[in-house]
């Protein structure tokens, strides 16, 4: 039985939130970078540009990327061989949110009830997904998410009928009913099947992985490919000003499902899609 | 076409601007989002007075992150703006002649912004940092409570944005996009 302190969970949790929040992941940097050799809108080159700058100026002066530094997403892998010592596991990373989002300067954006509306003062708490495999190992991945890509995001309950066909609509339909709402470049995360709530926690695990990896099944990787070309024929471009960048990736994830249902989930998220991670 | 402009925006000034105009702008501006134009609408409702000069201002919708010590403020860039779409035709109606957010607008919105001779201009969606290096001072004016979505009122120079609905209802959004769109499948 391997044992891990929750302090040391707590000191990792803080440092993500921070690095998530000052560093743009190499993998969205390399997909704008190459966005601007082919984009062709000179306003739209002028947004990729603008948005690059600023990537760097954030990284420079470790400061947040944008000022909506989210409500924070923690997934835990938890080996069933680790024994967490010192308190509880759940006040742990809480406790790292609140350290990370205090001491980082980083925006806190949460408040207490959606009808009271009392902002915490610390961005606590954060939204965790508890995964647990086999053997010893402990990991943690942190994706705090804005509110304005958020706020795009649909679930669709299709019928088995709809098919692929139906949720490549289900996705296109979402991408251009969000237009220049969610700060595009965006990346798109799908997840069909499960049910609603798997299908919705499939699209949201799906914008973890890294721009250009495609999903091992031939035809979800084609499926990928081809919402990809037909996002970005949709002329929204960089920030909604036109242009042929609309999105960087479309990273689908799929489950098995009931023989009555088709879920499809959509999480859009925006040109700072954050997610760092860690192995303890 | 790239236009210098200082606040107060009459709308004298605000009726030359056409929608995909660059701007350059300096002078005050104040910082509103969802929770502050919500205490607005209701401080005016109860005294008849706002917690600034309405006439003539320009609002960005923006809540900033804190400022690291020795900075002005933090990374503050725009916020979406729809969620201001329940206040700003009254504000607009008020004397508003200014809204600087991200994203697209109600029909409501547009028709206040035609009847007031008022703009929309967006700034860099997520460009929090490198926009903020155009503001040159910031301090808390009201609602000191809500954090960050208190109301700054701030001093920008050359602060970067655009017009994307103009005065006269002409939308960038709309134009760009059947600009760039290909016909696929």
């Amino acid at each position: 039985m391997r044992e891990i302190t929750t302090n040391t969970i707590t000191q990792a949790v803080k440092k993500l939130c921070m690095d998530a929040n000052y560093f743009l992941n190499a993998d969205v940097y390399d997909a704008l970078e190459k966005a601007k050799e082919t984009e062709v809108s000179p306003v739209g080159q002028e947004m990729l540009c603008q948005i690059t700058k600023n990537a760097d100026i954030a990284a420079q002066n470790q400061v947040p990327i944008c000022q909506d530094t989210g409500l924070t997403v923690v997934f835990v892998t938890i080996g069933q061989e680790v024994h967490i010592t010192g308190g509880s596991l759940e006040e742990a990373i809480q406790e790292g949110v609140r350290q990370g989002y205090v001491e980082g300067y980083l925006r806190k954006s949460v408040v207490s009830d959606p009808f009271l509306r009392v902002n915490t003062k610390d961005n606590t708490p954060a939204v965790i997904h508890y995964r647990l495999v086999p053997g010893d190992t402990f990991q943690l991945d942190v994706a705090p998410k804005g509110a304005g890509s958020e706020n795009m995001s649909k679930v669709f309950l299709l019928k088995p009928s709809d098919g692929i066909e139906g949720a490549k609509q289900a996705v296109l339909d979402t991408v251009e009913a969000a237009g220049p709402n969610p700060c595009p470049p965006i990346i798109v995360g799908v997840g069909c099947g499960g049910n609603m709530e798997k299908a919705a926690l499939l699209a949201k695990e799906a914008l973890l992985r890294p721009v250009g990896k495609h999903n091992p099944l031939p035809h979800i990787c084609q499926m990928e490919e081809e919402l990809l070309s037909r996002i970005n024929a949709t002329g929204i471009g960089p920030q909604g000003l036109g242009g042929r960048t609309t999105a960087l990736a479309v990273n689908v994830e799929v489950y098995p499902t009931h023989i009555a249902c088709l879920p499809v989930a959509v999480s859009i998220s925006c040109h700072v899609t954050r997610h760092t991670h860690c192995t303890l | 076409m790239t236009h210098e402009i200082t606040t107060p925006l009459t709308k004298e000034t605000a009726a030359t601007l056409r929608a995909g105009d660059i701007i350059r702008l300096s002078g005050v501006i104040y910082t509103a989002r969802d929770a502050a134009h919500k205490r607005m609408l209701e401080e005016y409702k109860t005294t008849g007075t706002f917690p600034f000069e309405m006439e003539n201002a320009v609002i960005y919708y923006a809540g900033p992150a804190p400022a690291k010590p020795g900075a002005v403020i933090g990374p503050a860039g725009p916020t979406t703006s729809y969620r201001m779409d329940a206040y700003a035709p009254f504000l607009l109606d008020h004397g508003q002649t200014g809204m600087i957010g991200k994203g697209k607008r109600s029909d409501e919105v547009v028709e206040a912004m035609k009847r007031n001779k008022a703009v929309y201009f967006a700034a860099t969606g997520g460009a929090a940092a490198l926009i903020s290096s155009h503001i040159k001072k910031a301090c808390i004016i009201a609602y000191d409570d809500l954090g960050a979505e208190a109301i700054h009122r701030l001093e920008v120079e050359d602060f970067p944005c655009i017009v994307v609905i103009d005065s006269e209802g002409n939308n960038l959004y709309e134009t760009e996009k059947a600009k760039y769109r290909l016909e696929t499948k």
